[in-house]
């Protein structure tokens, strides 16, 4: 294929990724940036989003857009709970300090994943859409006898994909909204900054770790609930979105939300273009570089602050 | 500082000799022991490890393969077990995983006291475990497909006498592809063993055929995504082999279908990108009009395979291949009929060996197997007649080829048995046991 239609494939698929990842990888940020607690376990929540979206589409019988819609509302809450539920009973009581809660984070991820291997089992299950149309561009070109119209080889994109992309931007300028336009958002920012004065200020900081974990959960589990109806439901989904939000949120910054997004950007577009172009091993291997060369040079990441 | 010993030496040369003796003299009694103590031992049950995927990326055919296995054992144990004993199928899961299959061959052998272990599916775990059973001395019969057995590169105790490799179906196929379907041909293939089985025989089987391949596209077995790898088909492009494994292989079927609109090149795959998933699923329309490979065919084809039915319902499938109990449960048909003709012809192997479950007849029962050639269709044998080679340790039968049609797969060709053969690789009984 020519390099025109090969390009806009490499780039949408690289958009795609990115939403995702950018979706995932900000719950990450989020908690790192607020609560300095690496959660380890965050691609099993992205996991147990996916295969709650499967269980309510299997179970309600409901048409795959109801299906879906009752996912986007139910899923994020019933993960975020659990997350918020796994900060109460595990985190706050290691008094958040950071080695001990990778450890203990470990241990939820396999909790997690065991728990759903013994219930869901083993399998790779699927959901259906709400709505997938299959968009064929022509794309044309000077050949042999003047120009030439290729239709249809090869060169399409569907209007689910499409919505991802379209969807992710919306939920994470509500996300921005939320932390830079409203009272909550204040406290969150507040309490980042320095946690003794905000107690002092009398701003319930437990209460407020409790739910920026839980909305860090949500937010994985949003970013699966997108991707469920293109992939499957299965329960070692949870390694890869974990591994590329680690990538993605130390490039970009721990604990930077701008740095997040942009470097979800980065990654994903990298992703495809590299993928496209050359060899999808290829391309994770240029991310895994990527993170290398900015540990060395910009330990704090792209967006990254100086921290004592 | 004080030293404590913490073993004392309890045994003398003169209390150690004494012991032997006394066991010595035991082994004396024993033989004196009157025959129907002989008789209860003999009627212990024969152990079958049962090495199974349950989790991993092979676990729709674990699902499958243990389901059949049951089946077959319970119709075994209701027709007298074999040769009066009853048979126990103990089932370890190795997690699709070569490290842990290795594990799990000796956990069977050594801790379940297992006579033979069986069942494995996915070429690296094969690959991986077969050393670990030839240095146990445990005979390993697999239902794998991978072309390792008759290649050579594993060793005398392990067998494949009821499943055909992938070298023999893609040496059929070509010739039919070639003919029907078109010369240029691009493949896309899982990166491991198997894969690059389809790889290297599919493109010299092709080759020989008058074909040509376009392009070789090789895909992780545990990638989720597949667009990105599809610009790379050329688009002259006549023919996409496709053969995909591992739990996305839905994803990679309906983005195919996105990706060409139902439109590109002629589709031919093997069923393992898509077994177990519902032709009917949505988004897999495009794949009307295009052929598959299968072992066996999934949905019922009449009376083409006169022993299909009383073994389908022995299995739990209806005439879709999907669970009796549940329509949406898609089975592995294609594949795991070799499980149960494994364990039948066990059966016949094991009597005709006089298997008494120590090291010699296990020897004995190598040898037996390695001394059949031809394996008729019965209900025993349900997927046809097969000719087994012991040279090679491979079974070579008929390979049939379906196309989709109001989604469902009808029969659309099937090979004679000599249109699989091909020259000698290995002769494993040169090697000692």
């Amino acid at each position: 294929m020519e390099f025109g239609p090969y390009l806009i494939i490499a780039l949408f698929e690289g958009a795609l990724t990115s939403a995702v990842i950018a979706l995932t990888a900000v719950g990450l940020s989020v908690v790192f940036g607020l609560m300095r607690v690496v959660n380890v376990a965050h691609g099993e929540f992205f996991m147990l989003g996916a295969v709650f979206t499967w269980f309510i589409s299997w179970n309600l019988g409901l048409n795959p857009a109801a299906g879906f819609i009752v996912s986007l509302l139910l899923v994020p809450i019933a993960v975020g709970s659990l997350a918020t539920l796994a900060d109460r009973i595990i985190l706050k009581k290691l008094n958040y300090d950071p080695e001990r809660t990778i450890v203990a984070t470990i241990g939820l991820l396999y909790l997690i994943q065991q728990s759903t291997l013994m219930t869901y089992g083993p399998d790779a299950r699927p959901v259906e859409p709400p709505f997938n149309h299959r968009i064929s561009l022509p794309w044309v070109e000077m050949g042999e006898t003047g120009f030439q119209i290729y239709w249809p080889w090869g060169f399409g994109i569907t209007t689910y994909k499409l919505a991802v992309i379209f969807a992710a931007i919306v939920l994470l300028w509500i996300l921005l909204r939320l932390l830079t336009r409203t009272k909550f958002g204040l406290l969150i920012r507040a309490t980042q900054q320095d946690r003794e004065m905000a107690l002092a200020f009398g701003i319930p900081v437990s209460r407020i770790y409790a739910i920026v974990f839980g909305i860090g959960g949500g937010l994985a589990a949003l970013g699966a609930i997108l991707i469920v109806p293109i992939r499957q439901a299965h329960y070692l989904m949870g390694g890869e979105p974990l591994l590329l939000s680690f990538i993605v949120v130390i490039v970009g910054g721990l604990g930077s939300i701008p740095g997040t997004i942009f470097a979800a950007i980065l990654i994903g577009m990298s992703d495809g273009l590299i993928s496209v172009f050359f060899s999808p091993t290829l391309a994770k291997i240029v991310a895994t570089l990527l993170v290398v060369f900015v540990l060395i040079f910009r330990p704090n990441g792209l967006f990254g602050k100086n921290q004592q | 500082m004080k030293t404590t010993t913490l073993i004392k030496p309890g045994v003398s040369r003169r209390s150690a000799l004494k012991a032997v003796g006394a066991l010595g003299g035991t082994a004396i009694a024993a033989s004196a022991l009157p025959t129907w103590y002989l008789q209860a031992q003999s009627s212990e049950p024969i152990k079958i490890g049962f090495q199974v995927h349950r989790t991993g990326i092979g676990a729709a055919y674990g699902r499958w393969y243990e389901r059949t296995s049951i089946a077959a054992v319970e119709k075994i144990n209701s027709e007298g077990g074999i040769m009066g004993r009853p048979v126990d199928l103990v089932a370890e899961d190795d997690g699709t995983d070569p490290k842990r299959g290795a594990e799990v061959v000796e956990k069977l052998t050594v801790q379940h006291g297992c006579d033979v272990v069986f069942g494995t599916l996915f070429s690296h775990v094969v690959i991986g475990s077969s050393p670990r059973a030839g240095e146990l001395k445990v005979p390993y019969f697999v239902v794998s497909e991978g072309h390792h057995v008759a290649s050579g590169i594993l060793n005398r105790y392990t067998l494949q006498p009821c499943i055909t490799d992938v070298k023999s179906q893609v040496e059929a196929m070509a010739p039919f592809v070639s003919a029907n379907l078109g010369k240029k041909v691009t493949m896309i293939y899982p990166d491991f063993a198997f894969g690059h089985d389809h790889r290297d025989y599919f493109s010299a089987a092709m080759e020989k055929n008058g074909g040509q391949i376009l392009e070789k596209i090789a895909i992780p077995p545990t990638e989720t995504s597949f667009s990105k790898y599809f610009p790379k088909i050329p688009r002259d492009t006549e023919v996409l082999y496709h053969v995909m494994v591992g739990p996305a292989v839905l994803t990679f079927v309906k983005e195919l279908g996105e990706f060409f609109g139902g439109r590109g090149p002629t589709l031919f795959g093997f069923i393992d990108s898509l077994e177990a998933v519902d032709m009917t699923s949505p988004g897999l329309e495009f794949l009307d009009g295009s052929y598959f490979w299968e072992g066996m065919p999934r949905y019922s084809q009449g009376d083409v395979l006169p022993f299909d039915q009383a073994y389908r319902e022995s299995v739990g499938c209806d005439a879709n291949g999907a669970s009796l109990t549940d329509s949406r449960d898609v089975s592995t048909y294609a594949h795991m009929f070799g499980c149960w003709e494994t364990l039948f012809l066990l059966r016949e192997a094991m009597s005709m060996a006089d298997y008494t479950s120590d090291q010699a007849s296990r020897v004995r029962l190598i040898e037996t197997v390695e001394s059949m050639s031809d394996i008729p269709a019965s209900i025993e044998h349900p997927q046809g007649l097969k000719i087994f080679n012991g040279k090679t340790h491979q079974v070579f039968g008929k390979q049939y080829i379906t196309k989709v049609e109001d989604g469902r797969l009808n029969l659309a060709h099937a090979t004679s048995i000599q249109d699989t053969f091909y020259p000698d690789e290995v002769d494993y009984t040169e090697q000692s046991f």
